[in-house]
């Protein structure tokens, strides 16, 4: 599949955005796979798209021991066991504006899983528009997946690679009052894992949401390029680090710099704060300033 | 520290299922958290805003001779709801005693762990936790 819709035409990579008309045109397709991935584990099963199978990014996408995504081999096994086959073009959807969809999609990217899309405007879009919901569970037959190796360095960094990118641009996605430190967790949600608030020096600040209207669709071209080419000072940028607090968020902004706004080499740092804002000795800015790279003098960049 | 008799057979009830079914178990309960009696509903200042949870979940306690629990969240946020609603459940007409004996990890026993995340429980032992303070909070002023 590598026809584009006409209202995507203006973005980097249009493919790579599907409109709810399409989702619904293409349920019977055997070579498309809906895939619903939402914060609340039970929201798929209060009512979900036909035919769309879930995938929870808690209890299927993170290792439940370790502090990292699921194996090779248990991703392959996930895969086939939801009947989503190595060439399957995948569309994910989900709640909050497409924020946990998004995640899903770059966990997929990182086992290699090429043939995403996300479906404009996600679950509140679909219900908005008075498409039908099922709760009957999806079931899809199982299929052969093969084992591939997760690409860590892509799309991916890690402490250390924030710490060596230091000086080069960041962006920070988290809510004012998380890049401030006045608090560690986003407003509204609970108070979870790290000892330090504030932000990384030298990120800029924009808030993840900004790169969606109201109804959870994402901003024209040019209102996103304002943003984050003009804003954040991305503009002619090929080395970009996003993060936020478990590196949902910055999933979300990942796509959109990625596939909106054509910039290579954007990499999601997952550990994020509850990672930085724990570990002993990094550098941390706190108030509204972006702030400056330790033993630099004046702003980086 | 022991359960209500309600509290007892709901965890009974998760126990005795396999795991992915316990998750439908939470669908049922999320389904049946009642609509807030008028008098709250015209009145949400007078709720609780549970800040362990990700979504709004609010919460009332009523205590006569028996602790009646009320409680709202969204549609968008089932487990929420399901989890208010079988601590509602589970808590309904019991003694003051009784409600406060419930243990605070009781949200670990319904075996959810693995279908739901410690994560996501969080919020409803945070939810057992206002509850109980409330029930406290009503005897001061009787």
């Amino acid at each position: 599949m590598t026809e584009s819709e006409p209202r995507f035409a203006e973005y980097a990579a249009p493919e790579r955005l599907v409109s709810t008309d399409w989702v619904a045109a293409h349920l019977d397709d055997p070579d498309v796979v809906i895939v619903e991935s939402d914060e609340d584990v039970l929201l798929y099963e209060v009512g979900h798209i036909p035919g769309a199978v879930k995938v929870d990014w808690h209890t299927e996408l993170n290792d439940p021991v370790q502090r990292d995504y699921v194996s090779p081999a248990a991703f392959a096994e996930l895969l086939g066991r939801k009947g989503i086959g190595r060439d399957t073009t995948v569309v994910f959807y989900g709640d909050k504006a497409n924020w946990w969809a998004t995640y899903a999609l770059w966990v997929f990217a990182l086992y290699g899983h090429d043939r995403t899309r996300i479906m404009d405007g996600g679950r509140d879009a679909w219900i908005a528009e008075g498409r039908e919901l099922t709760r009957e569970p999806a079931r899809r037959p199982a299929v052969e997946v093969p084992v591939v190796e997760r690409d860590d360095r892509t799309l991916r960094a890690f402490r250390d690679d924030v710490l060596a990118h230091l000086g080069r641009p960041l962006v920070d996605v988290r809510s004012p009052e998380e890049y401030a430190g006045l608090r560690t967790t986003a407003p509204a949600y609970p108070e979870e894992g790290a000892l330090r608030a504030g932000h990384i020096p030298t990120a800029a600040s924009v808030p993840w949401g900004r790169a969606v209207h109201e109804d959870g669709t994402f901003r024209s071209r040019a209102e996103l390029e304002a943003i984050y080419l003009d804003g954040a000072g991305l503009r002619g940028a090929d080395d970009v680090i996003a993060y936020c607090r478990i590196g949902e968020r910055s999933s979300h902004t990942w796509f959109v710099l990625t596939y909106l706004l054509g910039i290579p080499g954007v990499r999601n740092y997952d550990g994020s704060w509850t990672e930085w804002g724990s570990l002993v000795g990094v550098p941390i800015a706190v108030g509204a300033e972006p702030g400056t790279v330790p033993g630099q003098t004046g702003p980086a960049r | 520290m022991r359960l209500t008799p309600a509290l007892q057979r709901t965890v009974d009830d998760f126990q005795s299922m396999e795991e992915g079914d316990r998750l439908q178990l939470l669908l049922e309960f999320a389904d049946e958290l009642p609509d807030l009696p008028q008098r709250y509903a015209d009145h949400p200042d007078l709720l609780e805003r549970v800040a362990e949870c990700q979504s709004p979940v609010f919460l009332l306690v009523e205590v006569d001779d028996h602790v009646h629990v009320h409680a709202s969240a969204p549609a968008e946020a089932p487990t929420t709801r399901g989890f208010a609603s079988i601590l509602a459940q589970g808590l309904e007409g019991a003694t003051v005693g009784e409600a406060l004996a419930v243990p605070t990890d009781m949200p670990r026993l319904l075996g959810l762990d693995r279908v739901v995340s410690p994560l996501r429980l969080r919020g409803m032992a945070g939810m057992l936790g206002r509850i109980q303070r409330q029930v406290r909070e009503r005897l001061d002023q009787h």
